[in-house]
């Protein structure tokens, strides 16, 4: 499994690969080793994930004649 | 010139004539569904909510009525001097003995002319089968890149970006800032979006809107410029323009018709920020049931294991091999004393016989042993005895000497 760094990853990201970690852990024979990395990295994906939804703000940017510009409004 | 006869009696009364001319007047299909153009004057708008007016122009004046039933649908505020058409039927006020209008629409003028060029064009496009529904590609649930295309400056913009702050703060809008309203707002629209679709191809979905006006202020949304260019979108579009009774032909062309600008904004949000909450708690929740449920698996399986080496263990085996031993000395202890005893009762009876064949126990019995003295020989037979002997007499408690003759 190719892990992305957590802190760098989208709240989708971040849900999804939640999303397999719990089912795997649901569904599969998995060594008490792995089960635990797993729960491991599952925990820091729902932390990122309840992060990000705390830190939300929306960006607003707009087109202008330079290109894309943070919006003032 | 007819000359009235003096002698005729009356044959109509003011009441039965006028009810003659109003029954004219309301048979008439065409007084029954007119529209009339003309000018607002005598405005009066007394408490009782009808609304009493006169139509005029160069040539002529028409009393007017509008019932309170009918001024509910009234979108339009009615002044002094405007330039109307109104729709309604002729009928005569017996009372006054006048005819009026009893209008049920009132419309600014040219807006039927408007609404004419708005339904050819709807019947144009329909046709051509740009407003189909296979057309309409679907909203994505959770967009990440929200584009506006709208005036930098409205309202709608704000009750867009607030609906999209509310709902679903994780998005990134782009706004396309563009003139929504007059001659020059259809290119404008136009550009904003080519534009956006050009810097930004990667747009999950794009609203277009203004807030409400009149149907000329919401116009540009008709043109059909803008209506093509939103049928042409590579991206799904939601239409927002003014109010809930307000359709325009972009709102045909697009994927999804919003009825407000902020209907349009939660519209592209059908997933919000709670429903992620409660999404994340549920899967975080998940992870610690799943977890526990595996180490659990692992518990009982280490407990199991643990009864199993138990048993496995080599001190069960040392104490059983204790056991054996404790068994085997109990055996041969036991065998040991049994030969003991055996032995010892050999003993006994050796001993026994021992005893019996003791010269001593003989002697006890009263017999005695003769030995010479000189050589020590015990004298066994007659021959062994010679005169003058010296023997020695052992009996049972002691010994003396005799001599032989």
């Amino acid at each position: 499994m190719t892990e992305k760094k957590i802190e760098k990853m989208s709240y989708e990201e971040a849900f999804s690969e939640l999303e397999t970690i719990v089912a795997t852990l649901e569904n599969e024979q998995t060594s008490l080793d792995k089960s635990m990395a797993l729960f491991e990295r599952g925990q820091n994906l729902s932390s990122r994930c309840t992060f990000l939804l705390e830190e939300a703000e929306l960006k607003v940017r707009q087109l202008s004649e330079d290109g894309l510009i943070e919006a003032d409004v | 010139m007819n000359q009235p006869s003096l002698f005729s009696s009356p044959r109509w009364t003011v009441t039965s004539l006028t009810a003659y001319l109003r029954e004219i007047f309301e048979s008439d299909e065409m007084l029954r569904d007119v529209w009339i153009q003309g000018e607002i004057s005598n405005l009066s708008r007394p408490r009782s909510g009808h609304i009493y007016f006169t139509l005029k122009d160069g040539g002529a004046a028409l009393r007017s009525v509008m019932w309170r039933s009918s001024t509910a649908r009234l979108a339009l505020d009615l002044r002094e001097g405007m330039a109307v058409e109104a729709h309604g039927y002729l009928g005569i006020y017996d009372v006054s003995g006048q005819y009026q209008l009893y209008a049920d629409e009132i419309r600014p003028v040219g807006e039927g002319l408007l609404y004419q060029e708005f339904l050819r064009l709807k019947e144009m496009l329909e046709a051509e089968g740009l407003f189909d529904a296979e057309h309409k590609r679907s909203i994505p649930e959770i967009p990440k890149k929200i584009g506006i295309v709208t005036s930098a400056t409205g309202a709608a913009l704000r009750d867009m970006l607030n609906t999209l702050q509310r709902r679903m703060p994780l998005a990134e809008v782009i706004l396309a800032p563009t003139t929504v309203q007059g001659d020059t707002a259809p290119p404008k629209i136009i550009a904003a979006l080519d534009d956006l679709l050009r810097i930004v191809p990667d747009l999950d979905v794009i609203l277009l809107g203004r807030g409400g006006g009149s149907i000329e202020d919401l116009w540009a949304f008709n043109d059909e410029r803008v209506v093509r260019a939103v049928a042409a979108s590579p991206v799904p579009i939601i239409s927002g323009v003014g109010h809930e009774t307000d359709f325009t032909l972009t709102d045909f062309a697009s994927d999804l018709r919003a009825a407000t600008p902020t209907a349009a904004a939660e519209l592209a949000t059908p997933i919000t920020i709670d429903e992620l909450r409660g999404a994340t708690n549920y899967y975080a929740d998940q992870l610690k049931i799943q977890i526990s449920t595996a180490l659990d698996k692992y518990h009982i399986n280490v407990d199991d294991l643990c009864v199993r080496l138990g048993y496995a263990s080599p001190l069960k085996q040392i104490q059983r091999d204790a056991q054996s031993l404790d068994g085997l000395l109990h055996r041969l202890n036991t065998r040991q004393t049994h030969r003991q005893d055996l032995m010892w009762t050999q003993i006994k009876g050796m001993n026994r016989r021992l005893e019996a064949l003791n010269p001593q126990a003989v002697l006890g019995r009263g017999y005695a042993v003769l030995t010479r003295q000189t050589d020590q020989k015990i004298i066994g037979s007659v021959d062994d005895a010679n005169a003058g002997d010296e023997l020695k007499v052992r009996v049972v408690d002691g010994e003396f000497g005799v001599k032989v003759t």
